[in-house]
């Protein structure tokens, strides 16, 4: 089978990729857009380290067929970076040093990201159940906790903002 | 707080936060090269085998396929991480020559365009192995007639010309004969995967000026800098070694493993080559935290003074040594724990399996002293009656009391952490242990 275009919206911006078939999302994102807050940690699905949004969803980008977001938005950690400062959730992350090495945070914040567009008043057993498929090697996790309780005692998403 | 304490007492944001917050910063295999080539290994599938033949035709037309590397093409194939410390021999291959002695080791190294060819690559190389008895238990590795994994000797390490490493302090056999009770253990742990979030990478870049720069997540740069220089019988001003963005280690990125092999590659093709680890190699093919025995016997007086400890315990090295010599002479100096016990007597031995080579993790050698030693305080303070705080408070070592390896404790804290401990857990502590100090003994004191 030969490689095809597939078109998406990436940090609403549309591009165009040239892939063969059955190459990954993380993998276009790596290494033919240059997106590399998109981590690699295990390729197959364990880890979380690679989670972007595809219409607003955390997806395991090392599993998704790249063809499979055609016409579909894309949103990955570079996209919500503002392009001065952070993002209030970038900010609590900081704030609280939800991270120790950093290779788990991309994934940690994409989360973290549509968990509090859905829910801005997230409680902790949400926020737990939001960050289950995420791991974390070096904090323990409840630094990420405490990030992302502070983030929404901050009002970090829209959502809450407009309450 | 003196006006010059500007760091000491305060919360310093750390350098590298806005990149982990941003996904700027760059970790190892985030770098992208024009003319990246990759490197994958193939592995053998066996234990413990004789090679008999490697058929690399089938791999050699496979579209993208650059070139293979064999154990022929590194110059000083046989090394011992810590030869750099003078440890003795040298003993792991680079690539395996005529045996291989754990499931997974390396045998021949695939460079190819992509990562797909270079794994098409090494699916299609044929290897002719002949299966050999192997060995996973470390006292099964000690009896007569087990396999010999070493090229070079038994099944042992050698510290010094002895098969273990020994402390002697004290006359052991006679307090252990006036002793009111002998409380004996054994304690077993398993082998830990150090499970790093990134795996083991390094990508090797040709430079113009000559030289090689070689990006990479290991957690000491100057072991794999030094190390691949000597494999590689380059001078070391040859190579350009960056890291220091390490994602997660925890012990498992000290070994030198990818960077000898990616920079001869970069070297024998002229062009960047990576070098990563798959997930699955993490976790089956680096090195893990060793499994360990601990036999404990202990000495005891009937007040809970432990008057002699004898310990002899058995690390599973692996098919390797890697950093475990260092483990087990660490272990030998706390054996004894932070209690001041007369008479002591240790063999700690490095064994040699058919297992996946172990190596550094987080105290590794202590511990599992530490475990060792905790449950046998709580058998002790059962045996002869007493709470366990008891056992520890009598038993703790204070400034100038002689360890067992013949250094003298300094700065101790063991009584008032324990007092600490005793506060915050609510336990109300006798009078006596809440008097005492971790200050030196009066002369002539016990």
């Amino acid at each position: 089978m030969g490689s095809k275009i597939v078109t998406f919206v990436l940090g609403g911006r549309e591009v165009e990729v040239m892939v063969k078939p059955m190459t990954t999302l993380q993998a276009v994102l790596r290494y033919q857009l240059g997106y590399t807050a998109v981590k690699e940690g295990c390729r197959q699905g364990g880890c979380g380290s690679c989670t972007v949004l595809v219409e607003g969803e955390p997806v395991l980008a090392c599993l998704l067929p790249a063809e499979d977001v055609a016409g579909q938005q894309v949103t990955t950690l570079e996209s919500i970076t503002p392009v001065d400062g952070l993002d209030p959730l970038q900010q609590a992350f900081l704030d609280a040093s939800g991270f120790q090495c950093g290779y788990c945070t991309p994934g940690m914040i994409m989360v973290s990201k549509a968990l509090l567009e859905h829910n801005p008043r997230p409680t902790r057993e949400e926020i737990l159940d939001a960050l289950a498929g995420n791991i974390c090697r070096c904090t323990g996790y409840e630094p990420i906790v405490a990030a992302v309780e502070g983030a929404a005692q901050a009002g970090a998403a829209p959502g809450a903002q407009r309450r | 707080m003196s006006p010059a304490m500007n760091v000491v007492g305060r919360s310093v944001p750390r350098s590298d936060g806005i990149g982990h917050v941003t996904g700027r910063t760059q970790f190892t295999t985030d770098r992208s090269f024009p003319g990246l080539l990759h490197l994958k290994i193939v592995r053998s599938p066996l234990h413990h085998a004789r090679i008999l033949g490697v058929d690399l035709s089938e791999a050699e037309r496979v579209p993208g396929f650059v070139r293979a590397l064999t154990h022929a093409d590194v110059p000083h194939n046989v090394y011992t991480i810590l030869g750099l410390i003078g440890v003795e021999p040298e003993e792991e291959f680079v690539l395996a020559e005529d045996r291989v002695r754990y499931k997974g080791e390396p045998i021949v190294a695939i460079v190819a365009e992509s990562e797909d060819a270079a794994l098409e690559a090494v699916a299609r190389v044929k290897l002719d192995l002949e299966e050999l008895p192997a060995v996973f238990e470390v006292e099964e590795a000690l009896r007569p007639g087990a396999p010999i994994v070493t090229h070079w000797g038994n099944n042992t390490f050698m510290y010094e010309g002895h098969p273990c490493r020994r402390v002697r302090f004290g006359d052991v056999e006679a307090a252990f004969a006036r002793a009111d009770h002998i409380v004996e253990g054994v304690y077993n742990t398993k082998p830990i995967e150090q499970a790093p979030t990134e795996t083991t990478a390094c990508i090797a870049v040709p430079e113009a000026n000559g030289r090689y720069t070689v990006y990479t997540n290991t957690q000491a740069v100057y072991f794999s800098l030094d190390n691949t220089a000597i494999i590689l019988q380059v001078p070391g001003n040859k190579l350009h070694f960056v890291g220091g963005t390490v994602g997660g280690g925890f012990g498992g990125k000290v070994d030198v493993i990818v960077e000898p092999l990616a920079t001869l590659a970069a070297m024998k093709t002229s062009r960047p080559v990576r070098y990563a680890f798959s997930r699955s190699e993490e976790m089956q093919v680096s090195s893990t935290r060793s499994a360990w025995r601990i036999y404990m016997k202990d000495g005891v007086m009937a007040d809970g003074r432990i008057i002699a400890r004898k310990v002899t315990s058995y690390a599973d090295s692996g098919a390797y040594s890697r950093q475990t010599p260092y483990a087990l002479t660490k272990h030998a100096a706390n054996a004894a724990g932070p209690y001041a016990i007369p008479n002591v007597s240790i063999d700690a031995y490095c064994v040699y399996t058919n297992r996946q080579p172990s190596s550094a993790m987080r105290g590794f050698g202590i511990t599992m002293a530490s475990f060792a030693i905790e449950v046998q305080m709580d058998k002790i303070a059962e045996v002869v009656g007493l709470d366990p705080w008891s056992i520890h408070f009598i038993n703790a070592y204070r400034d100038g009391d002689m360890k067992p390896h013949r250094k003298l404790v300094e700065d101790a804290t063991l009584i008032e952490t324990m007092q600490a401990a005793a506060g915050l857990v609510g336990h109300e502590l006798p009078a006596r242990f809440r008097a005492m100090t971790s200050a030196r003994r009066p002369e002539g004191g016990v």
